[in-house]
């Protein structure tokens, strides 16, 4: 078996070590990242998505841990010797050369044979949609260009790794859409190995094969796309991926002969027969009693015979409807794929099926069950 | 600015006129002032009307200085080579510290970095006088006095700072990001700073050392106090043309007009340049 292509071993990252507050910018992450496989790091800004790239590009010192490409170990290792190529967050064309020289760049250093280099260079213009901006200067392109074009100089090498952070964030929807495929197409059909950060969960989802969400610096859950959405390893991660986000519920559990009660707030109480829940689960809940309920909105069901809940708004966005009511103290949104005809003040009934319930830990917050199952 | 109403852009140019009349009148002053006797200068009242004379040239050049006392041996030609030769060197020497300093302090923060690199830019404010009593007897141990290695050693003095500080803000200027790219690409650190750093600051580079140059030429105290006739720049050896028979004007102009040839023709020509570096000194300093 061949070594991983990338592997973080409890990687760690604290700015100003010695300064009277240093910043644990990331906290012990691990994660491994096989060879041909585009990986997602997700997170909200400020969580530690670039600083980890840094390190593995060689920018950032390791401050803990080790960083393995094709298993060596690079923590001491120069950022030329490591084989890595990498688009910046920011711009970082060099001004002096025309796009196409910063393009080719790498594979000049390389002393490729001119054809070659052109040939490269017309093919990764063309993905990116940049042809006409090649013999352009840096400083006279625009932001999204300059983007592209530094996105370009990092996919054009052979490296053992790619390094993307946020490379399409300043394009427009459509255009994002269009290169999220080309990209996705370009990277499997060569076999490379990428390493994208984004804030944009479409964008992961579309483009990744697995999704690293960080938070604070830590690594909250390493997972596919699909898995993140019906698994979440905890209530952060429950609530952060997906849209719009999972309705939350505190809730107290206990049994109620058979059944399991689950008590949200206002004196609204959910009944489910033992065979929605395993048994061993069922035995936690209760044993937890305070749990966090999470559903996605997708999966409320409207049911007059469900649970009160009553109507606070009522979005049509042009496919689905979103609908937010007031629900046990909380507020409940639901998405409806017909035009729903409510108007606020309406009265409802919701009800939720054991097979989409996500439990979670009242005081940790990390899952309990998916759907009745152990997490 | 276009849209300026003809009153307003009458108004401005006046204004520039005037403030260029009041720099630049003293210097067409003496130019002409270096064209004429002793006589025609002190004759009263003044007058811009004469006949030019080179003797003042001529007597610099030379280096006999014929007054109604007799002949006063100069060395003036002398001391515009010592002044060529200290401020060139004094400004090679602190580009060959300052640069790699400079972005060293740009690049790399770590613990002190910025107390080490603003104790650098102190000596340009503490009084000269202070140091330069203690230094002379320390250069007298060293027998560092009345050398060249020792003038140019306390000209680091004034042009390490100021090339320090100007290219500092140009290398922070650059995004590191640029230099990353080039590293990834495989090259090493210092092939980095050599050909993508030093390329970019290059005209901060030019403004700081010429800043420092025209800094250094006019440099008077250090060389009073450390160095002896023969290793005088210019602005210490024009003492000497305050002579016993009084002061020999004409010859003062002259030699004036020529030792600022060199700064102001190196002003003009780096003009653009400097007030770059000048103001974006000022804002990053
Ligand atoms: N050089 C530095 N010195 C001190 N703190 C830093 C430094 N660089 C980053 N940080 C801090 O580390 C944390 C993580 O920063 P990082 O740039 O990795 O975030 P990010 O996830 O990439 O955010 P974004 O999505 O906004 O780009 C932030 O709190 C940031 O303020
Ligand atoms: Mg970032």
């Amino acid at each position: 078996m061949s070594a991983p292509a990338l592997e973080l071993d409890r990687v760690s990252k604290i700015y100003g070590a010695k300064a009277a507050r240093p910043v644990r910018a990331v906290d012990a992450v691990s994660m491994s990242v096989a060879k041909g496989e585009i990986v997602a790091l997700l997170g909200s800004s400020g969580c530690g998505k670039t600083s980890t790239l840094r390190m593995v590009a060689g920018f950032e010192t390791v401050s803990e841990g080790a960083v393995r490409i094709a298993g060596r170990e690079v923590n001491r290792v120069a950022p030329a010797k490591r084989n890595v190529a990498m688009a910046f967050e920011g711009y970082s064309l060099y001004p002096p050369l025309t796009v196409r020289e910063n393009i080719a760049f790498a594979l000049k250093s390389a002393r490729l044979p001119r054809e070659e280099v052109a040939r490269r260079v017309a093919e990764i213009a063309h993905l990116l949609e940049i042809e006409p901006i090649l013999d352009r200067y840096p400083a006279s392109i625009s932001g999204g260009q300059q983007q592209r074009a530094s996105l370009g100089r990092a996919l054009i090498r052979e490296a053992d790794l790619h390094l993307l952070d946020e490379p399409m964030g300043q394009l427009e929807p459509a255009l994002r859409a269009l290169l999220r495929g080309r990209i996705k197409h370009f990277v499997k059909e060569r076999g490379l190995t990428a390493v994208l950060v984004t804030h944009d969960q479409t964008e992961a989802n579309a483009l990744a094969d697995r999704i690293a969400v960080m938070e604070g610096g830590v690594l909250q859950q390493f997972a596919s796309p699909a898995e993140l959405k019906d698994r979440p390893a905890n209530l952060f991660t429950g609530t952060f991926i997906g849209e719009p986000p999972m309705n939350v519920f505190q809730a107290q559990a206990r049994a109620e002969g058979d059944a399991l009660r689950l008590g949200l707030g206002e004196g609204v109480a959910l009944d489910y027969p033992a065979a929605g829940f395993e048994p061993a689960v069922r035995e936690t809940i209760l044993k937890r009693g305070r749990v966090t309920l999470g559903v996605r909105p997708h999966a409320v069901r409207l049911d007059p015979a469900g649970a009160p809940a009553e109507v606070a708004a009522n979005q049509w966005l042009g496919d689905q409807s979103h609908i937010a009511a007031s629900f046990a103290g909380g507020t409940l949104v639901t998405v409806e794929h017909d035009r729903a005809r409510l108007r606020p003040g309406d009265r409802i009934g919701v009800r939720f099926e054991p097979a989409d319930l996500h439990v979670f830990d009242g005081e940790t917050g990390a899952a309990l069950s998916h759907g009745g199952r152990a997490a | 600015m276009d849209h300026a109403s003809p009153m307003t852009r009458w108004l401005k140019g006046l204004a520039l006129t005037l403030v260029v009349i009041f720099f630049m009148f003293p210097i067409l002053w003496i130019v002409l002032m270096s064209f004429q006797t002793n006589e025609t200068i002190l004759r009263m009242p003044p007058s811009v009307v004469f006949t030019p004379t080179l003797e003042n040239y001529q007597a610099l050049i030379t280096g006999k200085l014929v007054s109604s006392a007799g002949v006063l041996e100069i060395q003036f030609m002398r001391n515009l080579m010592n002044s060529v030769i200290l401020s060139v060197c004094s400004v090679a020497l602190s580009l060959l510290l300052g640069v790699p300093a400079a972005y060293a302090f740009a690049r790399h923060k770590f613990r002190g970095s910025e107390d080490i690199a603003f104790t650098l830019l102190s000596f340009r404010f503490a009084p000269p006088l202070l140091v330069l009593l203690p230094l002379a007897l320390y250069f007298q141990d060293l027998g560092l006095a009345n050398t060249y290695i020792g003038l140019i050693w306390v000209y680091q003095l004034i042009c390490l700072p100021l090339i320090l500080w100007i290219v500092r803000g140009y290398f922070e200027d650059i995004s590191p990001d640029v230099e990353h790219a080039y590293r990834l690409a495989g090259h090493s650190w210092f092939s980095t700073f050599r050909r993508i750093a030093l390329p970019l600051a290059g005209p901060g580079i030019a403004a700081a050392g010429l800043l420092a140059f025209i800094f250094a030429w006019n440099n008077f105290v250090f060389a009073l106090v450390l160095a002896s006739a023969d290793k005088q720049p210019v602005t210490v050896g024009a003492l000497a043309f305050v002579t016993a028979s009084g002061i020999q004007y004409g010859q003062i102009a002259a030699g004036i007009v020529l030792s600022i040839a060199p700064t102001l023709a190196l002003a003009l020509y780096a003009q653009r340049y400097l007030v770059e570096g000048l103001s974006l000194g000022a804002v990053k300093g």
